[in-house]
């Protein structure tokens, strides 16, 4: 794969919080425009850490991001976060709840809405338009967290294990779409799971984390032909088992 | 019994006590217990003259005002409370003293320093109520969800908007409580410093009648005033069941 220019640049980031607990030590990456990104590392080694970083919703305590050319010191419009826990307002209904981005940004309540039910309509939810979260499913609050930070039109999308609390079949639908997506928009995301399975399934670039305080212990970049291939032939691939058996030969040694 | 859906064991209960009270009533037992039914008759005879209109809302006024003063003053003081953990640390104790202290103690002592007047019972209106409404709010706010907060700001919500359309509506269920707590103290407010004052709206009418001894008027005025807290908590407690269904997933 041709190298593409970083979008996302971390330069000897760390991060100590209060308490004194050490989460992120001297990480340095680049993450590449357009593309698939992972955060992969055992629990607790902060990759929620990096990406709210990342995000600009914490600052780091050493170091510096930079986006775009920009050094980051809060979050911005050319970003936007998948929350794990999906983070709606259970008192605003579907339509709300995604044109919430744009309604922070002061635009007119009429274009927000014709966008959000634009972005509704993509992620599959058309009908659901005036239900409250509560009266959805995990996977279809998911759907709304994601058609929210795509209805801003962000160019980076940062997502915080966003298939964690899916079950099985709705999770390998949703690697699908995302896939999709990303060769429809021009995309960059960058992808927090502690699956290696999705990891080498979806990235283009995986940065694998070392337990706590997280540094960066390796980049390995699956290649996977996809080539028209369905996802089952895939995930046969021995391209994708070898990386697969090489990300858990370097993990197994952080297993306590 | 369907008829009347649920509603018929709390009608139930009251009529019955009702109906104790009419004997009691009856008995004669105690001049200060005249029988329930005299006490309607009585009611029924005060509700419509201009005394008690005047009387009223003279109360009314006064509840109204105070009621006023205590949200505007008490939900913004909520707010800053659990925003900002020093003023917390300087208020916080305060607070907690004067929810539980009986503030009908200081009434004379603002009779002293604001005259005696509607101020005074507007004052005390706002101080029966106000506590219970910063206690409640700033309670609210901290438990509001701290990645909704973490999720305006990341789609670059500005400091305001964190307030109005986060925290506050996330703390809405019980800033909501408080107001109701805080609107029953309100009426207790109302009636204790007219009482004291004892010049003014109900308060006149209690100290009317109670010297006179006019026992059924007595207790058909306390009725009426039981009868409107009830009907303010119930109003706001309908609104609160609203917000809740909303909230119902935070
Ligand atoms: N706000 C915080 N204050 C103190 N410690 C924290 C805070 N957030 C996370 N941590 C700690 O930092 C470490 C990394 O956390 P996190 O970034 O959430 O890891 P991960 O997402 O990889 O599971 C953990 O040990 C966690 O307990
Ligand atoms: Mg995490």
């Amino acid at each position: 794969m041709m190298p593409a220019e970083a979008i996302v640049e971390a330069r000897g980031v760390g991060k100590t919080y209060d308490g004194g607990v050490e989460a992120l030590k001297d990480v340095s990456l680049a993450l590449s425009r357009g593309r698939l990104n992972t955060l992969l590392g055992p629990s607790g080694c902060g990759k929620t850490t990096l990406l709210k970083i990342i995000a600009g919703l914490i600052p780091p305590s050493r170091g510096e991001v930079w986006v775009k050319g920009k050094k980051v010191d809060g979050p911005g419009p050319e970003r936007a976060f998948v929350f794990q826990d999906f983070a709606l307002l259970p008192w605003a209904n579907v339509l709300r709840n995604v044109a919430f981005g744009l309604e922070l940004r002061g635009m007119p309540k009429e274009q927000r809405d014709d966008l959000a039910r634009k972005q509704i309509a993509e992620a599959g939810l058309s009908g659901f338009e005036s239900s409250y979260p509560h009266q959805l499913s995990g996977g279809m609050r998911q759907r709304v967290g994601l058609a929210r930070a795509l209805a801003v039109d962000a160019d980076i999308i940062l997502m915080d294990e966003p298939f964690a609390s899916v079950d099985e079949q709705t999770r390998r639908k949703f690697q699908e779409e995302l896939l999709d997506l990303l060769r429809h928009k021009q995309k960059t995301v960058i992808f927090v799971t502690h699956s290696i399975e999705e990891a080498t399934y979806l990235s283009d670039q995986i940065v694998l984390l070392s337990p706590r305080p997280g540094t960066v212990s390796k980049i390995i970049h699956p290649n996977i032909e996809r080539g028209g291939r369905n996802p089952d032939e895939i995930r046969r691939d021995k391209n994708y088992l070898d990386v697969v058996d090489e990300i858990w030969q370097i993990l197994k040694h952080y297993v306590v | 019994m369907t008829l009347f859906g649920k509603k018929i064991p709390i009608f139930f209960s009251l009529v019955i006590w009702f109906i104790v009270w009419e004997l009691i009533g009856q008995a004669k037992l105690s001049t200060i217990i005249p029988p329930f039914s005299r006490v309607v008759v009585a009611g029924i005879t005060i509700l419509p003259t201009e005394k008690f209109s005047t009387a009223a809302s003279i109360s009314l006024r006064s509840f109204a005002i105070g009621m006023a003063f205590a949200l505007v003053t008490g939900i913004p003081i909520g707010v800053m409370m659990a925003r900002v953990e020093s003023l917390s640390k300087i208020l916080g104790m305060w607070v907690n003293i004067f929810v539980s202290a009986p503030i009908s103690a200081l009434v004379p002592i603002l009779m002293a320093v604001v005259g005696i007047g509607e101020t005074t019972v507007v004052v005390t209106v706002l101080l029966f109520a106000v506590f219970v409404i910063i206690l409640d709010t700033q309670v609210g706010i901290k438990q509001a969800d701290k990645s909704l907060v973490e999720m305006a700001r990341s789609f670059g919500a500005r400091r305001y908007q964190i307030y109005t359309k986060v925290l506050l509506l996330s703390a809405l269920p019980e800033i909501l409580a408080g107001v109701r707590l805080g609107a029953i103290r309100g009426v207790k407010g109302v009636v204790i410093g007219q009482l004291l004052i004892a010049i003014l709206g109900v308060g006149e009418l209690f100290e009317l009648y109670s010297k006179h001894f006019l026992m059924e008027e007595f207790w058909a005025l306390v009725i009426i005033v039981f009868m409107f807290a009830f009907t303010v908590s119930e109003a706001i407690a309908s609104l609160e069941r609203y917000v809740e269904y909303y909230a119902s997933t935070r």
